[in-house]
Parts: structure tokens; C-alpha cells; sequence
């Protein structure tokens, strides 16, 4: 059984090591590929088709994803399992949105509590949740984003309705103990006080919430859409100053929860 | 409840009075100790020299001019002017005649000298004809070994041309009973002696040399002490007039006595630390385990209500600022080799006492805060951790490291103990350990390390693997056979082991030389008596005198070479892509890449100084001919394509500092062909070679001596930084970096190694962002690294970042929270980093 799952296929298309915003501690991230969601300011436009692609990257042609097995993954990831020891750090899994692969993501995490690393997920869980509660058992903190509360607007710049998220936010915050609510606060779509109260309201309704995170919109993707082919269609959006971001900040405080500027 | 001091302490308006002051003029070179020095050694011609050397340390302390600068709390300079440097003619003065007209205007450390200073200085020089140690140290070395440095392959230069300084003094010692006691000492041994013992007349000498020492050391303080008088009876400001008296009252007591408080240990320890170098030109004379030897003197004045924290923390500034008032001028390519004006007065906090507990108090973290008050390089502050070290002292450590100031440095006591006990030294004397210079481990008070012995530069052996040990129509290396007939991976590599071990012999042939010539023509009775057992054994430390004896040189450029080795076992001997033969012309080519317009000129003038010696007429088209040729290094368009190819191909070879097991342990054996032969060498004063794998800033201008290497460098850029990987070629952050640095073998570089990374700001930001940077210095240690050093990068770092992208592959900015790779990124959103990295974001 145990063999099996290592040898799980699944396509990532990045490893990151030495991350420190995604989750406790020191951590390294697997990016999954293929995304429910096409996100208009998609910092990594690259993960939302599941097929293998290319992109030019500085100047050179990259082919972006690869098939890999759950053992050639963690071979890397517990490379730096005395950081994740003197930091309370681990693996976090993102994408794209790893549930698209829900049983490779499974297995991942399933193998890598069994060596002792902590877990971590980043997704927006806009899948049925069956595929959702494979994951759940093998998960010490769950990173679940939450970009509207307003459904319309939610499609207009996702390219999905927001009701299955929140569906499955509620479901996760009854089962799971530590999900931690993550919001990209992009100008233009929910960087108002009302709205970023809205979802800070909700976020709090949830049982066992505690916190509410505050992503501030940044242009670090841009040149990969070029890469890809693709216009960015927030060409010049600027950036939230930290000013306005605190403000933000205060306003999510409202709703009871620890509320924090970046991951 | 915090158990140590480690709130903050607001700076006194007086530290940035007294770094203003420090840092208004252009630093001067001053004459007098040379003027003093030479007098005293026309009226003692015929003596032994420790007793010569002696009474000249007594004549310079005797007349020197002594001054009180504006402010001070703590007194005695060395010169007349503040950042100003004596120089030192019985080392060698030859280099500073020649450069009396540019050293003001050298890009790196210029100093301004007075034209009635160089006209002085000419004049005494012309006494040291002959005298020195460096045409001493010359005249003892093989004609090979001057062969072998006349071509860059190593370079003694630094103890060749100046004293050897890297020493720490029994600083507790002094505090506790003065040079009263150290007089006493020498004086109780010279009695013990009988003129009819075979040695008496080397032992008595000696003896009698450390007496005068100490006597003229007290003098000296007692100058200051009347200085500080005259001063306070002139002085109209109540205020300062009570300083002066102090002053007077400290000055009067220590540091021929014990001290009796802080503020007097604190002046005894600046003139221990000042006079070490009056003595003497060597640098890296540091203070060691500054708040080991001074806790007990803060304690008891802290308990019985004589000393507020406040002023503590200000005279502890004060030091802080006099350790930046001592200077040194070296030669142009020091200078460069050093840049900085840095004298590596190593000062570390934290860590084990020689019973194995942690011993980290108030002082430890007070001496962190005086590095962020005074903002300056010296002292090159250190911290020492282990697993015992207390959170929070390497949470405040880490906070000065956010600074951007490049302090401290981090040394991992579980690495650096057993290797000194490897190397002989006791369980306890190894736990007491501080570093010197850079990262030279040592004990205290009882070791002569020679640490800074030697830069040796690995790439340049494997240039005489290529060549058979030829350069430039000379035999500088071994025949180690053509390259062209070479069969497989291992002969070559066993080339590259055989040009090795020759050059390293060379090295101990020139460092033992060296050794020899300061301990016949300079040895240090001052120092000597703050050594153990130099007054047991009745001899300097320069002829063994010291417990523990050592010599430490540099080896740089493992990473090129680990690469270099890679690149030729793959493409050549396993892929076959490349022969050896065409891999040899193509490092001769430099790739196809040309090279700098100032070395092509260089170029030019050697081959049309050759045509024109061989009798050739050479005109004007002819010499631009020439130059063009050399520019692009007479390569043809098909080749340069060939060789871009094939910068690809080496380009793709997976590098050190990417956490890959095989590269990293091929690391490892190739820094085993620098440490392992090293290990059989030993020095003139009985003591063991050890290497040491770091280059303080050697490997920029020594890699401008060194042509291409296989690792696709191209001629004359910087060679490999320390243990660090090749610039830009580590890819994969810096965990993996760490991780590939942890295997090489770090105990058998038992003289020190050095791993520096580079970091945004941003990653060090917040609470969250010290703890887990503490994590990484934790786990980085964990995994037996020896050191380890941070540059949080600047504005600055980044702007030349965009510059030179290929230099800056590695560097990760994290901003609001997304990592991306710096020279990645388009030039708008670079700009964009750029701004957010002044705002701290």
C-alpha cells in the first residue's frame, strides 16, 4: 500500500525551497498544476492548464510542468527537514490549485506526515468536497483562499461563482482545526473596507477560525503572461501601498480575528 | 522575566560626535613611531635584538605624541590624527616609497601623506636598506617557491611585508593584575635563572626584553594620565573637567594595576589593544571574548550601585569607536585584497566556558547594541552559537544582521571544538575558543596561529595541468604529462592532486621562510608577555614561545574547481563532447569572450616590448593590429558560435550550491587536495599546518591573475567566494546552498571557513522573519557548517544587480510575500523591487 502511494503519478511544474509566506515556518512549496479558477492578477498564470506548455523565460524556451511520482517529490521536499525541525516549518502544497489533482495531492500529503514533516495547503477548494476530504486527514494547516463574497463579481474575475467555496469553507472549518482564511487584495476587484469587512465577517462566522490573511496584490507574474502569449489584463494597476493595506488590516480586525499583511 | 539585559539603550550624543570626528578627513599617514623606532635602533646596535626591540617599544612610548580627542571617555591613540596609520620599516617599506604619490588618490583605502612625511620617511628608510624582515624572508626561500609566486600561484604577501598581529593576549590577565604582574613574572623567572644555565643569555634577554616592555607600557598611561590633568586644569566646561579627571585617575591606575572598576577595565583593555599594535603592523589583533573578561568588572560595579547600564553601554560604545581609530596602509594589491581599511579586530560573544556552559550575559548583548550604535566595520563582531545558546541572543544578533551591516558573523561552537581538539588542543581550552581575523578559531592567550598565512589559489594548478607546467616560456609547475594524451577522468585528476601538492610544498617553503625572518629580525617582547609560555619558556613568540603554534594559509576557488572537475569528467570522458585538447584552447580563447580593453592594452605593451626586444621595427598600425588581436582574442565568428555552444553545454552541468549529493561530495574530495596535504607541513616554531577555505576579498583581485576556467568562468572575473558556491550559480535558495556547504568537510579546515549569503531585506522582516532566519543558521549548523555570514542586500547590491545579472543569479527578493529571482524579472517590476527595498516592505 505504502509503496503505492509513492509511486502516485501526478504533474507539478515548481519547487520551491526557503519559502516563508506560505504557512509556519521555514517551508518548501510544490506547485501543482491545472486550476479550476483563471484568476485575473494569477501570479502564476503557468498553472492553470493542466496540460505541459512552454513559455519563454528570459529569452529561452521553458516547457513548464512535468509528471512525476509522490517519491521523486518528497526526495527533494525533505532535503531541508532540519529547517522545517528548527522552524516549525514543512511542505505546503499550491498550484494552480492542488485539488485538481486531489489524489496525487492525497498521497503527497499522506507520505509526508509519515516522515514527520508538517503539511500545508494553499487551494481555494472550489471542488466537490469529496475530493476535499481526501486531503483533510493528512493536513496540518489549511490556507483557504477567499477572494468575494459578492458571487457575480466572484465569476466576472475568476471565471467561477463563489458558492461551492464558501460551501466548502464552512464544511472544512467543521472538520479541520486549523484553517487559516487567505485574501488577494486586488485593486479594482475587493480592496474596498466593505468588502474585505464582508469576507472578514464570514471568515469569523466559521468555527475555530482565528485568523484572516491579507495578500497584497503584486505585478511579480506579469512578464510570465507575456512568456505565455497572453495579455495581462491589470496592466497598470498599481500596487496597494502599505498605508492602505493597513487600513484594510483594521477593518478585517473588526471581525474578531487576527488578522496579518502577507502570509 | 528576561533573564539577561537586552533592552535597548538609547545612544548617547556623544558616540555620534565621536564617529563624526572619526570620519571628517582623509585618513594620514604619520612618521613618528618610524622616526622613534629608528632612532632607538642606531643606539643599540650591538645588543641582542629581543632587548633592541624592547627598548625601542620603550623609546616610541617614551616621545610618540599622545593626544585626548574631543569627547573621549577612553584614551590613547595611536597617531596624531583620528583614522591615522604609523608605518612600520623594519617589515618592509620599499612598496610605500614606491606608492608615496599615488597612495592618496588609489581607489581602495587612500591615505593622505605630507610631503615633508615622505621626505622624512625617505630619509629613515634609507637605515632599513637590508634590515628587514621581508629581504630576510627572501633571501631564505627556494628559488622555485619565488618562481611560483612571481606567476600568482599563491601569495604570502600579507606577513611577507608587515607584522603577523592575529593573536588574542591574555586581556584577563592584565585586568586582574596589571603589568605589574606581568613584570613580576618575568622578573620572579629571571631571578629562578643561574648565568652559568646554557640558555641564559637567550632566557635573560628575553626576560629582561618583557620587562622593559611592560614598564614602557605603563609610561606610556601615565603620560595620559598627566596629559588628562594639564587638560582638566585648562578645561572651563565642569562637565568634561570631571571626565578628565577620571580620565587622569584611570590612566594613573591601569594598566600598570588591576582594575578596580569598569571604567578602568575598560581603559586598561584599549591600551592592551592599541599598544599590540604600536608594537607591531599586524593586524587581526582581536579582542576575543570581550564579554567573558570584562563581566566581572561590570557585575561588581552594577551590585554595589557604582555603574548605570546607560554608562556601561557608553564607554562599551566608546571602545567601539577606538577600535575604528587604529589604521594600517597597505600596499596597493593588499589594499585591494582587504578593501575596507579593515583590521579584523575580531571581537565574539556568546557560547561555552572551558566547562561547557553557556556563558552569554548582559555583556553579550550590550556589545551586539554598540554595534548598532556606532554602525561601524570594526570590531568585526562574531557571536558563538550552539545548542545551548539562549533564543534570544541569536534573535538580537539577527536584528543587527537586518541592518544590512554585514554583522555578525555566526560560528558554531559543534564544529569548531572538536576540530581544535583534533588539532591538540585540551577539552577546555578548545570550549574557551574566540576567533581571530575572519574566521581563524584559536585559544586565547596561548596561541600563535599565524592564521592569515597564505591566499592560494586552487584554479591556477588546474591552468598548469592544461599547460604541463609551463607558463609564459617558464617551468613554474611540474610535468605532469599533456593533457591531449590524458586517457580518463582520473588521470587527469590525479594531474590536477600532483600540481597540487607541489604548489602547497612551495607554500610552506615561503610561509617557514617568512616565519624564520620575523623571529630573527622582529621578534615581540610586548606581545610575548601576554602569551603563555613565552616567560615559562624564556622566548618570544615569534621563535615558539606559545603553547599552541600553528600556521594557517587560505585555499579559495573550490567551487570553480568542484565545477570545473565536473564539467571535464562529464563532457570530456563521459559524454565525449569536447576533447581535453580543444577544451584547452577554448579556455585559452576565454570562450571566444575577448577580454577587457585594459588587459588587452596590457597585452599589447608585453607583445611589442617582446617584438621590439627581438629587434622587430613595430609602428602604429602594426600596435593596433595587436590590439584589436588581443581584444577579441583572435577568434574567428564560427568559433566564437562553437564556443557559445559550448558555454551551453557547461552552462547545463548541474553546480555546487544546488544541494546534488554528487556534486557536493566531489566538492569534498576536491577541497581534500588542499586540506589533506597540508595537514603533513610543519612551521619553524614547532607547530602543524592547518588549511583554512575562505578568501577574505582575495578572490577578486587574485582572480584577476587567473585565466578561464572549465566551470565556463571566464579569465580574469573573481574566483569562488570562500566555501560559498560561484556567484549566480546557486539556484536553488538558500537552504540548498547551506546544504551543499555543509558537506564539505569543515573540521579539517580547522583554520576557519567561510560561507557568505546574500538576502532581501524582506526576508528577515518581523518577528517571524528573525525566527526563521535563526532557524536557518541553526539548521545550516546542525548539518556542520562552520560559519556562516549575511549580506542583507541594499539598494545599491540591487542596482548593480541589474547591472550584472550573471553575477546575481541566485539572489531571491521577497516582496509582500511572493519569492521571485531577481534577475528574472522584467526591468519595470526590478525598478519596483528597487523602490520597495528602501521602504523595508
Amino acid at each position: 500500500m505504502k509503496n503505492e502511494l509513492l509511486q502516485k503519478k501526478g504533474r507539478i511544474f515548481d519547487i520551491q525551497r526557503y519559502s516563508i509566506h506560505d504557512g509556519p515556518g521555514i517551508r518548501t512549496i510544490v506547485f501543482l498544476k491545472g486550476c479550476y479558477l483563471r484568476c485575473q492578477w494569477c501570479s502564476n498564470p503557468e498553472s492553470q492548464e493542466y496540460e505541459i506548455q512552454t513559455m519563454m523565460v528570459a529569452g529561452k524556451t521553458k516547457i513548464i510542468g512535468r509528471d512525476v511520482t509522490v517519491e521523486e517529490v518528497l526526495d527533494e521536499v525533505r532535503k531541508d527537514m532540519p529547517y522545517y525541525r528548527k522552524s516549525g516549518g514543512g511542505m505546503t502544497l499550491s498550484g494552480g490549485e492542488s485539488l485538481y489533482q486531489a489524489d496525487f495531492a492525497a498521497a503527497l500529503l499522506c507520505e509526508a506526515q509519515e516522515m514527520g514533516i508538517n503539511t500545508a495547503i494553499e487551494s481555494t477548494a472550489c471542488t466537490e468536497f469529496s475530493q476535499v476530504e481526501k486531503i483533510l486527514p493528512y493536513l496540518d494547516t489549511f490556507l483557504l483562499d477567499i477572494k468575494h463574497m459578492d458571487s457575480e463579481k466572484h465569476k466576472k474575475h475568476t471565471g467561477v461563482p463563489n458558492e461551492r467555496i464558501l460551501e466548502n469553507a464552512a464544511k472544512i472549518a467543521r472538520v479541520h482545526k486549523n484553517l487559516i482564511i487567505r485574501v488577494p487584495v486586488i485593486p479594482g476587484f475587493n480592496n474596498t473596507i466593505p468588502e474585505i469587512e464582508q469576507i472578514a465577517a464570514f471568515a469569523a462566522s466559521l468555527p475555530d477560525v482565528r485568523e484572516i490573511h491579507l495578500l497584497p496584490y503584486h505585478r511579480l507574474g506579469q512578464d510570465k503572461y507575456t512568456g505565455l502569449g497572453r495579455s495581462y489584463l491589470l496592466d497598470g494597476v498599481e500596487p496597494m501601498s502599505l498605508d492602505e493595506m493597513e487600513k484594510l488590516q483594521v477593518a478585517a480586525s473588526k471581525s474578531g480575528l487576527r488578522c496579518q499583511i502577507g502570509g | 522575566m528576561s533573564k539577561y539585559f537586552d533592552s535597548e539603550i538609547k545612544k548617547s550624543p556623544r558616540i555620534t560626535q565621536l564617529v563624526d570626528d572619526l570620519y571628517d578627513h582623509l585618513p594620514v599617514i604619520e612618521s613618528d613611531r618610524a622616526r622613534l623606532l629608528t632612532e632607538s635602533y642606531q643606539m643599540t646596535e650591538n645588543e641582542p635584538i629581543i632587548l633592541r626591540r624592547a627598548k625601542a617599544f620603550l623609546h616610541i612610548c617614551k616621545h610618540i605624541p599622545i593626544t585626548i580627542r574631543r569627547s573621549e571617555l577612553i584614551v590613547g591613540s595611536a597617531t596624531k590624527s583620528a583614522r591615522g596609520c604609523q608605518v612600520f620599516p623594519e617589515f618592509s617599506f620599499s612598496w610605500l616609497e614606491k606608492e608615496f604619490d599615488t597612495v592618496e588618490t588609489r581607489s581602495a583605502d587612500p591615505f593622505f601623506i605630507a610631503e615633508e612625511t615622505k621626505k622624512e620617511l625617505k630619509e629613515i628608510y634609507r637605515y632599513w636598506e637590508g634590515k628587514t624582515t621581508s629581504e630576510l624572508a627572501l633571501s631564505y626561500m627556494a628559488p622555485e617557491t619565488i618562481t611560483a609566486m612571481e606567476h600568482n600561484i599563491f601569495t604570502v604577501g600579507n606577513y611577507f611585508y608587515n607584522g603577523v598581529g592575529h593573536v588574542t593576549v591574555c586581556y584577563d590577565k592584565i585586568l586582574e593584575s596589571g603589568f605589574e604582574g606581568i613584570r613580576q613574572e618575568a622578573q620572579d623567572a629571571l631571578d629562578d635563572l643561574r648565568v652559568s644555565d646554557g640558555d641564559y643569555q637567550t632566557r635573560s634577554a628575553f626576560l629582561q626584553a618583557v620587562i622593559i616592555s611592560c614598564e614602557a607600557a605603563m609610561y606610556y598611561a601615565a603620560r595620559y594620565a598627566q596629559l588628562a590633568l594639564q587638560e582638566a586644569q585648562n578645561c572651563n566646561d565642569e562637565t568634561r573637567k570631571k571626565e578628565l579627571l577620571l580620565i587622569a585617575s584611570n590612566c594613573s591606575r591601569v594598566p600598570a594595576n588591576g582594575a578596580q572598576s569598569f571604567h578602568e577595565a575598560c581603559q586598561s583593555f584599549w591600551f592592551v589593544q592599541m599598544l599590540l599594535q604600536v608594537e607591531s603592523s599586524g593586524h587581526s589583533i582581536s579582542p576575543g571574548r570581550f564579554d567573558q573578561y570584562m563581566y566581572p568588572y561590570y557585575k561588581k560595579d552594577l551590585d554595589t550601585g557604582l555603574l548605570t547600564r546607560e554608562f556601561a553601554q557608553e564607554l562599551i560604545d566608546c571602545i567601539w569607536v577606538k577600535l575604528n581609530d587604529l589604521n594600517k596602509v597597505r600596499d596597493a594589491a593588499s589594499a585591494e585584497g582587504f578593501a575596507g581599511y579593515s583590521l579584523f579586530q575580531n571581537l565574539i560573544v556568546g557560547g561555552q566556558d572551558s566547562q561547557g556552559r553557556d556563558v552569554t550575559n548582559d555583556l553579550s548583548f550590550m556589545s551586539i547594541e554598540a554595534s548598532m550604535h556606532v554602525f561601524l566595520p570594526q570590531p568585526s563582531l562574531s557571536i558563538r552559537v550552539w545548542n545551548g545558546s539562549p533564543h534570544e541572543l541569536l534573535m538580537k544578533a539577527a536584528v543587527l544582521t537586518r541592518t544590512g551591516i554585514g554583522l555578525p558573523a555566526y560560528y558554531n561552537d559543534e564544529v569548531i571544538i572538536p576540530s581544535l581538539i583534533s588539532r591538540g588542543l585540551t577539552l577546555e581550552d578548545a570550549r574557551d575558543y574566540n576567533i581571530i581575523g575572519c574566521v581563524e578559531p584559536q585559544k586565547a592567550g596561548k596561541t600563535e596561529g599565524w592564521h592569515d598565512a597564505a591566499f592560494f589559489n586552487m584554479c591556477r594548478p588546474l591552468e598548469m595541468v592544461f599547460s604541463n607546467g609551463m607558463e609564459n616560456g617558464v617551468r613554474v609547475g611540474p610535468q605532469t604529462g599533456r593533457v591531449e594524451d590524458m586517457k580518463s577522468f582520473e588521470e587527469f585528476f590525479d594531474a590536477y592532486k600532483k600540481q597540487m601538492d607541489y604548489f602547497i610544498e612551495l607554500l610552506v617553503n615561503a610561509d617557514n621562510a617568512i616565519d624564520v625572518a620575523h623571529a630573527v629580525r622582529c621578534p615581540l617582547p610586548f606581545l610575548s608577555g601576554m602569551i603563555d609560555d613565552c616567560i615559562r619558556r624564556g622566548k618570544s613568540v615569534q621563535e615558539g614561545g606559545a603553547v599552541y603554534n600553528f600556521t594557517g594559509p587560505q585555499g579559495f576557488g573550490i567551487a570553480n574547481m568542484a565545477d570545473s572537475m565536473i564539467a571535464i569528467k562529464r563532457l570530456v570522458f563521459e559524454e565525449k563532447k569536447i576533447t581535453l585538447e580543444q577544451l584547452k584552447q577554448a579556455l585559452k580563447d576565454n570562450y571566444g569572450k575577448g577580454i577587457d580593453p585594459a588587459m588587452a592594452q596590457q597585452i599589447t605593451t608585453e607583445v611589442v616590448k617582446k617584438l621590439v626586444e627581438a629587434g622587430n621595427q613595430v609602428g602604429e598600425a602594426e600596435i593596433t593590429q595587436i590590439f584589436k588581436t588581443a581584444l577579441q582574442g583572435g577568434v574567428s565568428e564560427k568559433q566564437k558560435a562553437e564556443y557559445d555552444r559550448l558555454l551551453e553545454l557547461i552552462e547545463e552541468i548541474p553546480k555546487f550550491g544546488n544541494d546534488i549529493e554528487e556534486i557536493d561530495l566531489f566538492a569534498r574530495e576536491v577541497a581534500y587536495t588542499y586540506s589533506r596535504p597540508m595537514e603533513k607541513y610543519f612551521n619553524p616554531r614547532g607547530g602543524q599546518f592547518q588549511a583554512g577555505l575562505y578568501p577574505v576579498s582575495a578572490n577578486v583581485p587574485l582572480g584577476a591573475q587567473t585565466g578561464a576556467t572549465p566551470d565556463g568562468r571566464l579569465a580574469f572575473t573573481p574566483v569562488a567566494d570562500g566555501v560559498s558556491p560561484s556567484s549566480g550559480k546557486d539556484t536553488h535558495g538558500p537552504t540548498a546552498a547551506a546544504n551543499s556547504v555543509s558537506k564539505l568537510d569543515h573540521y579539517i579546515a580547522s583554520n576557519g571557513t567561510l560561507f557568505n549569503q546574500k538576502f532581501h531585506p524582506t526576508a528577515l522582516s518581523g518577528q517571524r522573519g528573525l525566527e526563521n532566519f535563526v532557524a536557518l543558521i541553526q539548521a545550516y549548523f546542525e548539518q556542520k557548517g562552520s560559519h556562516i555570514q549575511f549580506n542583507v542586500v541594499s539598494r545599491d547590491v540591487l542596482l548593480d544587480a541589474q547591472k550584472n545579472p550573471d553575477q546575481y543569479k541566485g539572489l531571491v527578493v521577497r516582496v509582500a510575500g511572493y519569492s521571485a529571482l531577481f534577475t528574472t524579472l522584467s526591468r519595470s517590476l526590478q525598478d519596483d523591487i528597487i523602490a520597495r527595498t528602501e521602504q523595508g516592505l
